[in-house]
């Protein structure tokens, strides 16, 4: 952690460490501790009046028929986004990483997407998928012959939503797959191939494994970002509508604090999403840390 | 590769196409979308052949999105974020790796224990700090009756009242997101690569600590600053929640929040030719840096998974 060569002089590092513990001090933990004692309040709307009410909040969220489906809902967007965006991003790194001519231009055509904004690529879909103008829309009600309506279908809503969020992160995903593939050794992959092992099995043998730890860093991350990036994707989109189709947890925060101004309850919900947060992170040092090792 | 196979040579080609399309489609499409006139982009379907009414939509969506402004301010929150988070994180790392002193594992702990917190899961606390910065002061200054211990000094009644509010302003839309681990993280990581000798070396030629991060440190590290740029550019600009929240100024809006006033609502006229043309002008930036910039960019992007 430290070096072996350091300066020992008195107030100085103090001083250059005061400005990142005072933003962190003023943004996070006061935040984080507020939201903790508001979570055991119960407050009216103009913040008059507190009352103590030990954990109603969290009983009544968590036996709220909405709050579950939330949740449900929430689990159920993370997982089809996750695993939408990390196959597709997987498979074209795994064939950019074969391609031998014009590797810089396929990159570059691949990687741009990630800067675009969430809210962005929401009002690009919002387009694309739009029931009355939308190419992909129309498409859609051709070939697979479904009445398509976001705007009054909930299964519709969700799904447009999901599309939106997963093809930002596909580029996300493929950078980290595509610099971890880079660094497998070329060797290993020529020493299996002269054992006779083909391309697929190379890929399932070889590539998959060593890459194993890039792979659990993207899931966790596509997890963080579908659970909280995707705030603009909503937002403009739909608004967590229709009846609720599409609240994501975080957007139900932001609903239920906001605009509902009901600050015991949505204090409540951030405390829950900040564990589930927690829980991710320990999850993923310790999960580092045992299983997943290169095999060579 | 490391055999000839033509079949699967020409599937990998096949499949990089398809995946450029996938990924290229929508931002194509939109395009074509916003060289049209409004009868055009409203037919079904959409014809595929540019038009020539780009600089007329982009005209349109200027005025009606008042992008002039809200470029300005996005410009300005996202040069604050990159620059304030690479200050701050930067002194930050170069104290936590260099320095020896006591409270060195507190600071340390203290920083990193907010790495996976983004301002998402705090949005209503954070909100209530950015209105008064000086609140937890007054919650103090409550706790200690300090009021009337100073009407007691004073000898007539006093209420203090303690107030720094930030909404609708530059240092409120930069400030709480400048409070970031990842970027002392990585800095950190790359100070412990640098060889001792260096530092030792320094000390040994009398170079005080600040003479050895001027000297040494900073220029080892201009390509992280570099990386960081882009990084934290395109993570400033795309903020969504938090200048969504703290602005209601329409002079302080942000370019991606204005946008949601240019998208047709379900009984407007169809202008998605504007709202198409006014949305590519807002993501041009961001998409510029990181694809002029791509190599520090994924390095650093890459680098801090290690």
């Amino acid at each position: 952690m430290k070096k072996r060569a350091y300066f020992t002089s008195g107030y100085l590092p103090y001083f250059l460490i005061l400005p990142q513990v005072l933003v962190t001090a003023a943004f996070f933990y006061w935040p984080a501790l507020q939201g903790l004692v508001q979570s055991f309040m119960r407050s009216d709307p103009f913040g008059f009046h507190n009352t103590f009410i030990w954990f109603d909040n969290f009983i009544a969220l968590f036996t709220d028929p909405l709050y579950i489906k939330s949740i449900c809902l929430t689990f159920f967007f993370s997982a089809s986004m996750a695993i939408t965006s990390i196959s597709i991003g997987l498979l074209i790194a795994t064939m950019a990483n074969r391609a031998l001519k014009a590797k810089a231009l396929i990159r570059t055509l691949l990687i741009w997407p990630y800067a675009v904004a969430p809210a962005i690529s929401g009002i690009l879909w919002l387009f694309l998928l739009h029931p009355s103008y939308g190419v992909v829309a129309i498409a859609i009600k051709r070939w697979i012959g479904i009445d398509w309506n976001p705007i009054l279908n909930g299964k519709d809503a969700l799904f447009m939503v999901i599309i939106a969020s997963s093809w930002k992160e596909i580029s996300y995903n493929f950078i980290f797959f595509l610099a971890g593939m880079q660094a497998i050794p070329g060797s290993l992959i020529e020493a299996a191939a002269m054992d006779g092992a083909s391309p697929f099995i190379r890929f399932w043998r070889i590539t998959l494994p060593l890459l194993s730890p890039t792979l659990f860093f993207v899931i966790v991350m596509n997890i963080i970002h579908s659970f909280f990036e995707t705030f603009g994707v909503i937002h403009v989109m739909t608004q967590g509508g229709p009846g609720g189709a599409t609240n994501i947890l975080v957007y139900k925060v932001y609903q239920d604090g906001f605009i509902g101004l009901n600050l015991g309850s949505s204090s409540a919900q951030s405390i829950v999403l900040m564990s589930l947060i927690i829980v991710i992170t320990v999850l993923q040092f310790k999960y580092i840390e045992r299983k997943v090792q290169y095999a060579g | 590769m490391v055999e000839k196979t033509p079949i699967l040579d020409t599937l990998t080609y096949i499949f990089l196409m398809l995946g450029i399309a996938i990924v290229g489609f929508p931002i194509i499409y939109s395009i074509i979308a916003a060289t049209l006139p409004l009868e055009q982009v409203s037919k079904v379907p959409m014809p595929l052949i540019p038009g020539d009414q780009l600089w007329v939509n982009i005209q349109t969506a200027w005025v009606k999105g008042n992008l002039g402004s809200n470029l300005f301010n996005s410009f300005i929150m996202a040069s604050g974020i990159t620059i304030g988070k690479i200050i701050v994180s930067m002194f930050g790392a170069f104290s936590i790796v260099y320095f020896d002193y006591r409270l060195r594992t507190v600071a340390f702990v203290t920083v990193f224990c907010t790495l996976m917190l983004p301002v998402e899961v705090r949005i209503l606390p954070t909100y209530e700090m950015a209105a008064n910065l000086f609140g937890p002061l007054q919650s103090v200054w409550n706790a200690l009756h300090l009021d009337g211990l100073v009407s007691w000094i004073a000898r007539h009644e006093v209420e203090v009242t303690l107030e720094w509010s930030l909404l609708d302003s530059y240092t409120g839309l930069i400030l709480p997101l400048v409070a970031s681990a990842t970027c002392t993280f990585l800095f950190r990581q790359f100070f412990l690569t640098i060889p001792e000798e260096l530092c030792e070396a320094a000390k040994m030629d009398g170079a005080s600590p600040m003479i050895f991060f001027r000297k040494i440190l900073f220029p080892l590290s201009k390509t992280n600053i570099a990386a960081l740029v882009v990084i934290e550019f395109v993570y400033g600009w795309n903020q969504y929640l938090w200048p969504l929240l703290i602005t209601t100024n329409p002079k302080m809006l942000t370019a991606v929040i204005g946008l949601q006033y240019i998208i047709p609502a379900a009984d407007d006229l169809p202008y998605w030719n504007v709202a198409l043309a006014g949305s590519l002008i807002v993501m041009l930036p961001p998409v510029l840096l990181v694809i002029f910039m791509q190599r520090y960019f994924i390095k650093g992007l890459v680098e801090p998974e290690k």
